[in-house]
């Protein structure tokens, strides 16, 4: 709890260091915040507590979220050089502030409960995001992705409140236990009806912030034109918090309605893993390909969502925290590819751009082999077992169709991972040598060892509460 | 006098929730089908508006400010919201001179 007031102070703290330092320490001072923010997290656990009026609740399971959110977040600075954008015209004080408010937002988002807190947080995470997006003023690519994602944010914002309008409309309060209770006592006939509608309006808003396949349209753009060090961002801590988040809603307050939003759910996911595997495989940018592959991602997530069983909330954050590592890695190296292409190739970020790069860069070459395997979801890594807590979740509840539909789409996942990997290895280019800094280097090898020791050991994390 | 709650409450909740629902579905259908970026801008005000009216009257014919409260909050968040999105307006404009969100397909190809 303590973490969020330090991470507000912090970023205020960081704007004005930005008057006096330079970039390099503050990035050292920000790598520093956030693992002090990410021990006052840690500090609570097995203290179950509630705060700030009963809106605020510190469970194992929402500090073990913050704690992947801040780990996410942690990396991407470490991977922050110059954030990819003219350093000319930067104030990155100010872009590591925004990084540290969105954090802020996103520990609200997984530790609510009460409805304002959670839209406080979301809006906090968002509009963090959207500056985050088009940061790179004079590109008309991250403007065109900024805006794009600054009109549909909102507009899932406004639907997603009017679903919780019409659920306090019908509950008469924001706190998720009374909504629970309140829709638990009531019997079925005196419900009103605008409760269900309340509760599927908030899904789409949900669905739409966590691209899901009707709504998933803006994400590959918005990916694609926001400056990689954002996207890596956009796509693990905004996708893990709103994963949490949905589960708490959807677990919590309605956990009773269970009838009316899983078939929604189950239908989307499907749906979701459909669109996303088989138009990533069309894909000839790298940085396209993963947005398509973290739509796919999503529809996993929605699968085990559906299965609403007691170890689905370890099963997220599992697989969460996997994806997360491995996202990192992959668009870490898009990234550094991207910046050595600039201006020797047309499209910097096309599969083309990333031949040969084995044979002077082993290292880099095979941190991005790992994490593509991980996405993949190939055994001795942590996607496999991210994979398989999915599955073994949904088998319990005795449903066949989705597994064996998402099994089909796992393998056509490995046809456009292996892309990557084959252009890496098997084609001739002629990249030379690119020089990573340390920090970068420690990120990308912190999270390549944690994607292989999880896939080793998944039991460290999927025990953990 | 009469209180500002009882002259809500004059008129039955029904006919809030159709005229929430109308605004908001109005709001929708400005998104969906407007090209310029501030109408687009000004439908979603109008959905967030629609919500805000909603909580009022749910709030005043359960006597519990909650509602109420939650629409400062909505109200707070939508004007930082409009900061930050006219922000990113004036930054597309000052780049292409217009805007048409149909002008921004660069990224589709």
């Amino acid at each position: 709890m303590n973490s969020i007031i330090a991470l507000s102070l912090l970023g205020i703290l960081n704007l004005f260091l930005g008057f006096w330092l330079s970039r390099k320490t503050i990035q050292a001072a920000t790598l520093l915040f956030l693992a002090g923010s990410m021990a006052l997290t840690a500090m609570d656990w097995n203290h179950e507590m509630l705060w700030y009026g009963r809106m605020f609740h510190t469970t194992n399971t929402s500090i073990s979220f913050s704690l992947i959110i801040q780990l996410a977040a942690f990396m991407v600075v470490s991977f922050s050089k110059g954030f990819g954008i003219d350093e000319e015209h930067t104030h990155p004080a100010e872009y590591y502030a925004i990084l540290l408010f969105s954090v802020v937002g996103a520990i609200l988002m997984v530790s609510f409960d009460h409805l304002i807190m959670f839209f406080v947080g979301l809006e906090i995470l968002s509009v963090a995001m959207y500056v985050l997006t088009g940061s790179d003023k004079r590109n008309l690519r991250s403007n065109e992705a900024a805006l794009k994602y600054f009109l549909m944010g909102s507009f899932a914002t406004g639907i997603l409140l009017f679903g919780i309008t019409l659920v306090y409309g019908a509950t008469r309060s924001f706190y998720l236990t009374n909504i629970a209770e309140v829709i638990a006592t009531t019997p079925q006939a005196s419900t009103p009806v605008f409760l269900s509608i309340g509760v599927l309006l908030i899904i789409v808003g949900f669905l739409f912030k966590i691209s899901a396949a009707p709504f998933h349209f803006w994400t590959p753009d918005v990916y694609e034109g926001a400056p990689t060090i954002f996207t890596m961002f956009m796509s693990t801590v905004v996708k893990a918090a709103g994963f949490a988040a949905l589960y708490q809603m959807l677990t919590g307050p309605f956990g009773s309605l269970y009838g009316t939003w899983v078939y929604p759910i189950y239908y989307i996911s499907m749906l979701t893993l459909l669109v996303g595997n088989i138009t990533a495989v069309y894909q000839q940018s790298v940085k396209r390909m993963l947005a398509y592959s973290s739509i796919s991602h999503a529809g996993y997530l929605l699968i085990t969502l559906s299965s609403n069983q007691a170890s689905t909330s370890s099963t997220i954050l599992y697989y969460s925290l996997s994806y997360t590592l491995a996202t990192i890695v992959a668009f870490g190296v898009v990234m550094l590819v991207a910046e050595y292409q600039t201006g020797r190739t047309e499209k910097p970020e096309n599969f083309s751009s990333f031949e040969g790069l084995a044979k002077q860069n082993p290292g880099l070459a095979f941190c991005f082999t790992i994490s593509l395997l991980s996405l993949a979801g190939i055994p001795l890594t942590a996607g496999f077992w991210g994979k398989f807590f999915v599955f073994s979740d949904i088998f319990n509840r005795h449903v066949y169709y989705p597994v064996i539909l998402a099994i089909i789409m796992s393998a056509i996942g490995v046809y456009y991972y292996f892309k990557g990997i084959i252009a890496i290895y098997f084609k001739e280019g002629d990249i030379e040598r690119i020089e990573l800094p340390a920090l970068v280097k420690f990120a990308m090898w912190a999270c390549t060892l944690g994607t292989l020791l999880l896939g080793v050991y998944p039991s460290i994390v999927k025990n953990l509460f | 006098m009469q209180s500002i709650p009882e002259i809500i409450r004059t008129i039955p909740l029904t006919h809030y929730i159709m005229l929430s629902s109308a605004l908001f579905c109005i709001g929708i259908m400005g998104v969906l089908t407007r090209r310029n970026a501030i109408i687009v801008f000004m439908a979603i005000e109008l959905m967030l508006n629609a919500v805000n009216l909603l909580l009022a009257a749910f709030s005043s014919y359960y006597s519990d400010p909650a509602g109420q409260i939650f629409v400062f909050f909505i109200m707070a968040v939508a004007a930082a919201e409009v900061a930050v999105g006219l922000a990113i307006i004036v930054m597309i404009y000052r780049n292409i001179q217009s805007i048409d969100i149909g002008v921004l397909n660069k990224l589709k190809n």
